[in-house]
């Protein structure tokens, strides 16, 4: 559904993206993570016919992104990143208005939308600019399946969304999915990549790898070791002192630990940490997740 | 067309919701021309003249008092000497000096012929020069009495002399306030024509709702079109406004037909709406729009003859003027508020303006990106 062959793009002296083969399948949910300028929105807006790839070609539904862009215009469904409906106008006069640009009307395909839409609906002569978060997205969301899209692409959906908006908009998404949306989404959030049928990890402009989420982590070669303790900053200093250690990194309030192979055993740390004193020692081996995949990526 | 209509109707929706656009389409023509009008005149209300009399004569007297007898003329009277009355000068106290010189009467008596001087403050060259017709006309006024007087005929010219006898044409009484208004409306229309279009435009790429607008199917024309119209009902909308005040608070005639004045307004706004929508097709913030169009604005203005008239210019300002949008547009105003043209006589001017406004608008058209 779309193909991405060796698209690049450099802003001035900055290479944005440098030769990125992508392929979407037909109705799959898509994940691209990524850090804060990986180049997950540059992809997106050239996938979007708002930017000229420099080199490379891209094709949706077999249409080209620069010849055909105007027919691409017509068949997507585009939530940029940024809320970018007009504030000063109503939920239901903004929803109307992208229903008359794309030359339809919203009874037309109102199906689409009613689960994600009914939740907005008591609010629909308020200004858009005065919903909350969660709110302001779901308008959004709707607005861009008004027309009925084939393809779904979503930049970063979920950025500056509390962890309940998030996990409803995911399965918005999945419900999306069901009815036979292509559904591509960037994301800079790792957990949210387990949600995804597959995902390509990017970094600097460049694809480090694609696949599900479970192949992603279980072809994961190295054993992590997550540690606990009281005090964090000393514990990530004394794990990176440690003469077997490769990699330390934190992972909200724990330490993932990766040693210079994979011998290094859970009671060797665990007696290590306690002879430097420090309380509350927890350390239990556990599968990768994509970060630890990321990181691990990133290093090399 | 539905499309059009639906996105002028967005756009009336927005102007009206927003708290500063709609009280400014009413208060800025009211102010301009209730304020403006006034303020930007040359109707010298006072000039206050130093008389240093050398002569202290009746002669001198005489024609002292005919200057005192002109309503705007202050008559400051006698300073010894001119060094002080120069100083007045220095400190803006005075705006002329008249001196006499010593045998100011002797030499008229006996020579028939005298002199007086007078030193005009011409900082600004305008009132010097108008303070130096007035004062020749007092001083010429002078003469033929004293000629009536000796020779005994009162009101006596020689018949050999040629004079003209003056009468103004299409302002009568020469209230500039007549000259003023029909300049200060035509600045108006460019304002909104020129500010608000393009704040408008480029306001939506600040928000980033452009972003998504890009990603339909919405045509290029449309969308232009569709920024325009809104602004150019308003542009006319403002004028006639500021046409009925004019005409309510000064008596502005308006001679020529309003058909003829609004459809020259139409398609004059077309063509500075598009420049200020080129204008902020090419900008990204509205602080760029702004800065680019009170450029464009502000020598557009003092190069459209709203002050000064462009016949006296240098050539080569009056060419660059073949470009200015509101040097037509305001002879197009005074022309027909005043004098009352037709499309006819406006010929030049209509092709002109007709050839700026597709320009600019197709500028505008080419140049809007729904890419970058």
């Amino acid at each position: 559904m779309i193909e991405i062959n060796n698209i690049t793009k450099s802003y001035k002296e900055t290479m944005a993206l440098s030769g990125i083969n992508l392929h979407v399948n037909e109705g799959e949910l898509f994940g691209l993570i990524g850090p804060d300028g990986a180049g997950k929105s540059t992809l997106i807006r050239i996938l979007m016919t708002l930017l000229l790839p420099d080199s490379g070609e891209a094709k949706l539904d077999n249409l080209d992104v620069v010849e055909n862009y105007k027919k691409i215009r017509k068949m997507v469904g585009y939530m940029p990143g940024r809320f970018s409906l007009y504030q000063d106008l109503s939920v239901e006069e903004n929803l109307n208005f992208f229903a008359t640009v794309f030359g339809t009307t919203v009874q037309e395909n109102y199906d689409l939308i009613r689960d994600i839409f009914y939740q907005i609906e008591p609010f629909k002569s308020r200004r858009a600019g005065k919903l909350s978060g969660g709110m302001k997205q779901k308008l959004a969301l709707s607005c861009a399946l008004i027309h009925k899209p084939k393809i779904l692409v979503l930049d970063e959906p979920t950025t500056g969304v509390d962890a309940v908006s998030r996990k409803e908009f995911w399965e918005m998404l999945k419900n999306l999915q069901q009815k036979g949306i292509t559904i591509l989404v960037s994301t800079p959030y790792m957990d949210e990549a387990d949600l995804c049928d597959r995902v390509a990890l990017i970094q600097n402009g460049q694809i480090l790898d694609v696949d599900s989420p479970k192949q992603i982590t279980e072809k994961f070669p190295r054993k992590i070791i997550q540690v606990g303790a009281r005090n964090m900053y000393q514990l990530i200093n004394d794990l990176r002192a440690y003469d077997k250690a490769e990699a330390v990194y934190a992972f909200g309030q724990y330490a993932h630990f990766t040693g210079l192979n994979d011998e290094v055993e859970t009671n060797e740390l665990d007696n290590y940490l306690q002879n430097l004193g420090h309380e509350k020692i927890l350390v239990e081996e556990i599968p990768a997740g994509i970060e630890d995949v990321f990181m691990n990526l990133m290093e090399q | 067309m539905k499309t059009i209509l639906y996105l002028l109707q967005k756009e009336f929706r927005q102007i009206f919701r927003n708290k500063t656009i709609l009280p400014m389409i009413f208060v800025v023509p009211i102010m301009q021309m209730l304020i403006l009008v006034f303020a930007a005149t040359y109707d010298m209300k006072r000039i206050d003249l130093v008389v240093v009399d050398h002569d202290m004569s009746e002669n001198s007297r005489q024609l002292i008092a005919k200057f005192d007898g002109i309503p705007f003329f202050h008559v400051h009277h006698l300073e010894q000497s001119e060094k002080l009355a120069e100083d007045k000068l220095l400190n803006d106290e005075a705006d002329a000096i008249l001196v006499f010189p010593v045998n100011f009467e002797r030499n008229l008596i006996r020579d028939d012929e005298t002199k007086v001087q007078l030193l005009i403050n011409a900082i600004e060259s305008n009132s010097a020069q108008l303070i130096y017709a007035y004062s020749a006309n007092i001083i010429s006024d002078f003469n033929k009495d004293i000629i009536a007087e000796w020779k005994g005929i009162p009101e006596f010219t020689p018949p050999t002399k040629v004079e003209i006898t003056e009468n103004y044409w299409y302002n009568p009484e020469l209230d500039y306030k007549w000259f003023m208004a029909p300049g200060i409306l035509a600045i108006l229309v460019t304002i909104i024509g020129m500010f608000m279009s393009g704040m408008n435009l480029v306001r939506e790429k600040e928000i980033g709702t452009i972003e998504q607008l890009n990603v339909t199917p919405l045509k290029k024309y449309q969308f232009i079109i569709g920024k325009l119209i809104p602004f150019w009902i308003i542009g006319l909308f403002d004028l006639a406004f500021g046409l009925t005040i004019a005409w309510l608070v000064f008596d502005l005639p308006i001679v020529g037909s309003l058909f003829t004045l609004f459809f020259m307004a139409g398609i004059y706004l077309i063509g500075v709406l598009g420049l200020g929508l080129f204008i902020s097709t090419l900008a990204d913030t509205q602080q760029q729009v702004m800065f680019v169009s009170f450029f464009f604005m502000m020598i557009f203005v003092l190069m459209g003859g709203i002050f000064t008239p462009v016949e006296s210019m240098p050539n080569w300002a009056q060419t660059i003027d073949r470009l200015n949008p509101i040097y037509y547009f305001m002879r197009v105003m005074r022309m027909v508020v005043l004098k009352g043209s037709n499309i006819t006589d406006l010929l030049q001017e209509l092709v002109s303006l007709s050839i700026l406004g597709i320009t600019f608008l197709s500028l505008a058209i080419w140049r809007y990106r729904k890419t970058a």
